[in-house]
């Protein structure tokens, strides 16, 4: 019965995937019309253009083409401004992991001292909830004009993106360590410290991954704006180099490409944060 | 480079026989590029020496077959000291402070220069390793330019003025040792005005240029003025990056663009729009791009600073021959500088275009190399930049213009590249048949009646 469903919804998955290529397939067919002009301007001008009409939006089959193209060489390096898209897609994880990491380290010990204490939650609180709700871009023009270095603040702008979730997370899951167990170990004369690390941190640690896993997608979300607005390397300024060249067909693969990654990255975290999870 | 060479010499090869073209032989192009170059630094010192010893070359000849080379070179040495001489103009040249740089640039035509200098060979040819950087936009290459990320940059030729006078960044003294390009913009409109043409009916239309501070602002205000059209009031001029504006005609978003190619030519391309003008109809032989660096790279790295601009400008005098277009345009299309289709960079550079009604024009001028900054640009730039609003009080045109168009290093680097320098550093020109002078320019911001002043 169980594994009917699973049939069920897999052939319901692929069904959708075949009619939306099918309706975009039709949508974007070309007329094929004629050319309408002389040959020597014919030559000068896009092939839709010599018809008449305007460049179309490019097919399911072109787009497939371009992927298997990017698939086939993804780590070519032909200068600074042209590398293959693995490499585009490294350097945007490379930045995303260097950000993200920071803002674990700085989050969750200061999540932790907000959650066990009421007096700095509320002397913190006012400050946090100023700052979350800040659109991460708009301190990328800060950034550019403190630090100086347009990686270094691309860098920055996932820290900061990342940082609140996890903060927020941690000091909510360390709060709310029921407080059979906090007396427990009073009354076991545990000392504060191993009170924290050995009953307070493994009683919080799924609400710390589930803010962890939140931050991973937010940052994988910044980091190819950050990168449009920033340019040089990462999938953001590939982005931007096809929309430079206006190829649409390049943008729809680098847009399954990113989707693809944020999907790994929150199966990733997904995995770890079973593995910390308890049942009561 | 067979554009100095005489074309009525019978020796002479015009067309190159050699891959860099500046050899009359594959033998003598090999033989060259073998010799170090030192070597090849003291063979021109010699080769000055020995033509003012020997005025008439077959006398030197003649003289180095009766005693010999060694013998020739020995009493040579005992007249001249031709070892000190090499010295000296080695040392002339000076050690470069920093060998490795990073020069910005945005995907436009105007950039040519910047961007071929580096697949072409020109930086390496002056012992500079240079990275340059594709950016995103005009902003953005002012704030990594400002931060220090790069040494210099490609920069619209009023950026200079404006951040040296602080108008919308704090000010910097910046300077413009080099313009990259002159014309080579245009104003395109959507294809669904192909009827009206004339600018007078153009009220409510919403344009859009790169940025702010860019001719292509002056020059699009100055001609909707001209046809009576308040480029404030009648209609709308914003500031869009140029590889948006294609997408936003498209999406009609705007009705037109005066941008820079190969904007221009794109939209042609992809049957979205028409060339309406070049913007040399408006002003033939207006400055559009420029090379920039701050005052603080110019005076602490001054040989790194000429070599650079030695480059650019060897550059520049190769683009401006048209024989060597074509295979420009092949260098700079590719994905890793413009990323645009070749024929589109090509009918930019060539000046066979397709204008997207139909026709095949041919206009050689549509953008033409010269590295010379005229001072005389700078008063103009500011004198729009009052007209429009974005500096009040009072301007010393003079005093900001010497100092941000660098004209002198230019002039000498002119001349070692077989350029022509003038012989002056400003000169009156006309915008759309209305003469400026130089010399006047408060008169001439009053003599407009639609300005913001």
């Amino acid at each position: 019965m169980h594994d009917r469903s699973r049939w069920r919804a897999w052939l319901l998955s692929l069904a959708i995937l075949a009619s939306a290529l099918l309706v975009w397939h039709a949508a974007t067919r070309g007329e094929g019309g004629q050319a309408t002009v002389d040959a020597e301007y014919a030559a000068l001008v896009g092939q839709a253009a010599a018809a008449g009409g305007q460049t179309p939006m490019p097919g399911p089959m072109e787009v497939g083409r371009q992927i298997w193209q990017h698939l086939q060489d993804p780590f070519y390096d032909r200068g600074p401004n042209d590398k293959g898209v693995g490499i585009q897609l490294a350097y945007s994880l490379g930045r995303v992991l260097i950000g993200y990491l920071a803002a674990a380290l700085v989050a969750i010990p200061v999540g932790f001292l907000i959650g066990m204490s009421p007096t700095v939650h509320r002397a913190l609180d006012p400050y946090i909830q100023v700052l979350k709700p800040i659109s991460p871009l708009a301190w990328m023009p800060l950034a550019l004009y403190t630090l100086r270095d347009a990686g270094v603040s691309a860098v920055f702008v996932i820290f900061i993106c990342s940082v609140w979730p996890m903060l927020i997370n941690t000091a909510f899951g360390v709060a709310s360590v029921r407080q059979d167990w906090l007396n427990v170990a009073r009354t076991l004369e545990v000392s504060r410290l191993r009170t924290a690390f050995y009953v307070v941190l493994p009683a919080a640690a799924p609400t710390i991954m589930t803010g962890m896993r939140i931050s991973i997608g937010i940052a994988w979300l910044v980091i190819v704006a950050a990168e449009m607005l920033i340019g040089g390397t990462g999938i953001g300024y590939f982005v931007w180099n096809e929309w430079n060249n206006l190829s649409i067909a390049n943008i729809i693969s680098a847009i399954l490409l990113i989707g693809m990654v944020g999907m790994l990255l929150d199966a990733l975290l997904a995995r770890l944060s079973r593995l910390v999870s308890y049942k009561e | 480079m067979s554009l100095f060479r005489d074309p009525f010499d019978p020796a002479v090869r015009l067309t190159p026989s050699c891959p860099c073209g500046r050899h009359a032989s594959q033998a003598e192009h090999d033989a060259q590029a073998s010799l170090s170059q030192e070597t090849l630094q003291d063979r021109a010192v010699d080769a000055a020496i020995m033509r003012a010893l020997f005025p008439q070359d077959d006398l030197r000849r003649r003289f180095i077959r009766a005693v010999g080379a060694g013998t020739a070179m020995a009493a040579v040495s005992t007249l001249f000291p031709l070892a000190a001489a090499r010295e000296a103009f080695a040392q002339g040249q000076g050690p470069l402070e920093k060998s490795k740089l990073k020069v910005g640039f945005i995907p436009i035509t105007c950039a040519t220069p910047i961007i071929m200098a580096h697949p072409m060979g020109f930086y390496a040819r002056q012992g500079l390793d240079v990275e340059v950087v594709k950016t995103a936009g005009w902003a953005l290459i002012r704030d990594k330019a400002l931060s220090g990320e790069y040494d210099a940059a490609h920069m619209l030729s009023p950026m200079p003025l404006a951040i040296s006078m602080g108008v919308g960044s704090n000010p910097v003294p910046w300077t413009m040792p080099a313009v990259e390009n002159v014309n080579g913009q245009a104003i395109t409109l959507a294809m669904r005005h192909k009827d009206r043409r004339d600018p007078r009916d153009w009220k409510g239309f919403k344009f859009a240029v790169p940025f702010d501070y860019s001719m292509h602002n002056y020059l699009l205000r100055y001609y909707l003025a001209e046809h009576g059209i308040d480029p404030d009031r009648d209609v709308q001029i914003r500031s869009v990056p140029p590889p948006e504006m294609v997408a936003n005609l498209r999406a009609e978003n705007i009705d037109g663009f005066l941008a820079p190619d190969p904007v221009n030519q794109r939209a042609v391309y992809d049957g979205v729009g028409f060339i309406h003008i070049l913007s040399r109809e408006i002003w033939d032989g207006h400055p559009c791009c420029a090379f920039a660096a701050s005052r603080q790279f110019v005076t602490a790295m001054p040989n790194t600073y000429q070599a650079l601009l030695k480059a650019i400008i060897q550059a520049t005098a190769y683009a401006r021959d048209p024989a060597n277009r074509k295979e420009i345009a092949a260098a700079i299309a590719t994905p890793n500088y413009l990323n645009q289709p070749v024929t589109v960079v090509e009918q930019v550079l060539t000046g066979t275009y397709a204008d997207g009604l139909g026709n095949v024009r041919r206009e050689p001028a549509r953008i033409d190399f010269d590295p010379f900054p005229w001072q005389s640009f700078a008063v103009w730039i500011m004198t729009q930049m009052k007209r429009w609003g974005q500096i009040k009080g009072d301007v010393d045109y003079a005093k900001i213009a010497s100092e941000v168009f660098l004209a002198t290093d230019a002039v000498r680097l002119m001349k070692e590249a077989g350029l022509a320098p003038p012989e002056e550093t400003s000169k009156p020109f006309t915008v759309m048949g209305k003469p400026f002078d130089p010399a006047q320019p408060q008169a001439y911001i009053e003599s407009f009646p639609i300005r913001r002043t």
